[in-house]
């Protein structure tokens, strides 16, 4: 699931322009992640230039 | 009976030009723009030039914050090569010049209605007829006969109707950019710097805007992001660096969609304009000028079409055509070149730049800059005789 900072969106809509499946909304003064729509890509996260979203997936670590 | 002929949601530069063409040509015309103001916040480094303003108007004093004679490039090392111009351009105050394009808009009678943000589309037999928007919480309905999303970057107009707009990651800048006081650079050259240690995939720019201040700014490929620092940090970093003293007056992120433009532009009933569409220029990123020359094509076709009575896109066809000759075909090839010359290392950048510095300034030129680069890529040569050939 896709988390965004509280109060730390600046509504730019960068996210949504690359999310595959319109999974995010940007109004004038919210965002909200539509959490049925995700597909846990994280391009979002990415590409969020001041970097207020992140993802509650466990990141798996893999003895190499 | 529709309530307008035509709706244009978004009100930045493509949006007002389209609702200018549109309600200046008779169209019964409103502009639905999400934000509470028009023109803000401004996401954007704010430089034009002068030969693309005066296509659509005279530039005037209030909307200028500093007259530019003077472009400079570095290079990774911060070898600094400034060029002969004989473009001038502009730093404007797009918050002004954004209220005056919609005031020029509503001058031939388009209406204009902010906090209003479109979240649905009325569709009929698999056509655009209207649209559903919410007004300060209170859910609103309009039906026209054509709708022309000018959303911008952040677009959703065209998804809702079935429109595949999503940008790759490789196709978008993740940008940030700082407004600062107390800086002393040079108000009449704008100053480019590239390189991976300045912006990854991209280019950072230091803008000025008049009195000291200047548009400080930076965007990194989306595809590079996930390596590298966000776009917010290396601005502070640079100006940590280079300019301790300045302030922060703003601060503002923003994408910078580099693809060309998209493949469909518009659908029954539909058509898409500006960076909606993905018309920024693929290499500068500028997206003023070249969604205003969107708007106005788009405008246009909107009267033709609704006056013919056919606003399927097949009644719509003529508008990408249009754009195509206008804009788009150049776009695609330098999309093309665009590819070869992000693999340009550093290095390579440091030396071709290092060999500009021996050219005297009076003859360094776009031309010149290609022909040194070609020594270290060949492959660009070949795209830019594509792009002056029509390929
Ligand atoms: C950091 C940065 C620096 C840049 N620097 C430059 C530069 O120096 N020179 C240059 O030429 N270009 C620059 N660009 C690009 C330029 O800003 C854009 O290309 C230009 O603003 C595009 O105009 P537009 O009208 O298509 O979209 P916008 O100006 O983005 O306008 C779209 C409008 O639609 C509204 N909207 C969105 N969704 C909805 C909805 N659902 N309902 C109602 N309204 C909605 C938005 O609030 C917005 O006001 C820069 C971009 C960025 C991010
Ligand atoms: S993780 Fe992927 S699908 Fe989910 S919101 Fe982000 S971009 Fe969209
Ligand atoms: S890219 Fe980041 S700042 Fe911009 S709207 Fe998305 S989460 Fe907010």
């Amino acid at each position: 699931m896709i988390l965004v900072q509280d109060n730390r969106c600046d509504l730019c809509g960068t996210c949504v322009a690359v999310c595959p499946v319109d999974a995010i909304e940007v109004r004038e003064a919210d965002i909200s992640i539509i959490h049925d729509k995700c597909i846990d890509c994280d391009i979002c996260i990415w590409v969020c230039p001041i970097d207020v979203l992140s993802s509650d997936q466990k990141v798996e670590v893999t003895n190499e | 009976m529709s309530d307008y002929d035509v709706i244009v949601v978004g009100g930045g530069p493509a949006g007002s030009t389209a609702a200018y063409e549109a309600a200046s040509r008779g169209a019964k015309t409103i502009i639905l723009e999400k934000d509470r103001d028009i023109g803000y916040p401004v996401r954007c480094g704010e430089a034009v030039s002068d030969a693309g303003l005066r296509q659509f108007l005279e530039p005037q004093p209030e909307w200028i914050a500093a007259h530019i004679n003077k472009i400079s490039m570095r290079s990774p090392d911060n070898t600094q090569i400034a060029f002969r111009s004989d473009a001038v351009g502009y730093v404007l105050h797009r918050r002004i010049f954004d209220y005056a394009l919609a005031n020029r808009a509503s001058q031939v009678g388009a209406e204009v209605q902010t906090r209003a943000y479109v979240d649905g589309l009325i569709m009929e037999d698999d056509s655009v007829k209207g649209v559903e928007y919410q007004y300060m919480g209170e859910k609103r309905k309009l039906t026209a006969k054509l709708v022309i999303a000018a959303d911008g970057v952040e677009s959703r107009v065209g998804r809702m109707a079935g429109m595949r707009t999503a940008t790759k990651l490789k196709d978008m800048e993740s940008a940030y950019q700082a407004t600062v006081g107390n800086i002393d650079v040079d108000q009449e050259l704008i100053d480019f710097y590239i390189g991976t240690n300045w912006a990854p995939g991209g280019y950072l720019w230091v803008f000025p805007k008049g009195n000291g201040m200047a548009n400080v700014g930076l965007g990194v490929l989306g595809s590079l992001a996930k390596n590298y620092p966000s776009a917010h940090d290396l601005v502070h970093s640079f100006l940590k660096e280079h300019y301790p003293d300045a302030t922060m007056l703003t601060s503002v992120c923003g994408g910078v969609p580099i693809a060309h433009t998209l493949k469909h532009i518009t659908g029954n009933g539909i058509m898409l304009t500006g960076d909606a569409a993905r018309m920024v220029h693929p290499v500068s990123g500028g997206g003023i000028i070249s969604g205003m020359v969107g708007g106005q094509i788009a405008g246009q076709v909107a009267v033709e079409s609704v006056n013919a009575g056919d606003v399927s896109r097949k009644g719509l066809e003529s508008y990408p055509k249009r754009w195509r000759k206008a804009e788009g075909k150049t776009h695609e090839a330098i999309h093309r070149i665009s590819e070869t010359i992000k693999t340009i290392t550093d290095d390579e950048l440091d030396a071709i730049a290092h060999k500009l510095k021996s050219v005297p300034e009076e003859d360094r030129s776009i031309l010149k800059v290609f022909t040194t680069v070609a020594v270290k890529k060949p492959k660009i040569l070949l795209d830019v005789t594509r792009v002056f050939t029509g390929f």
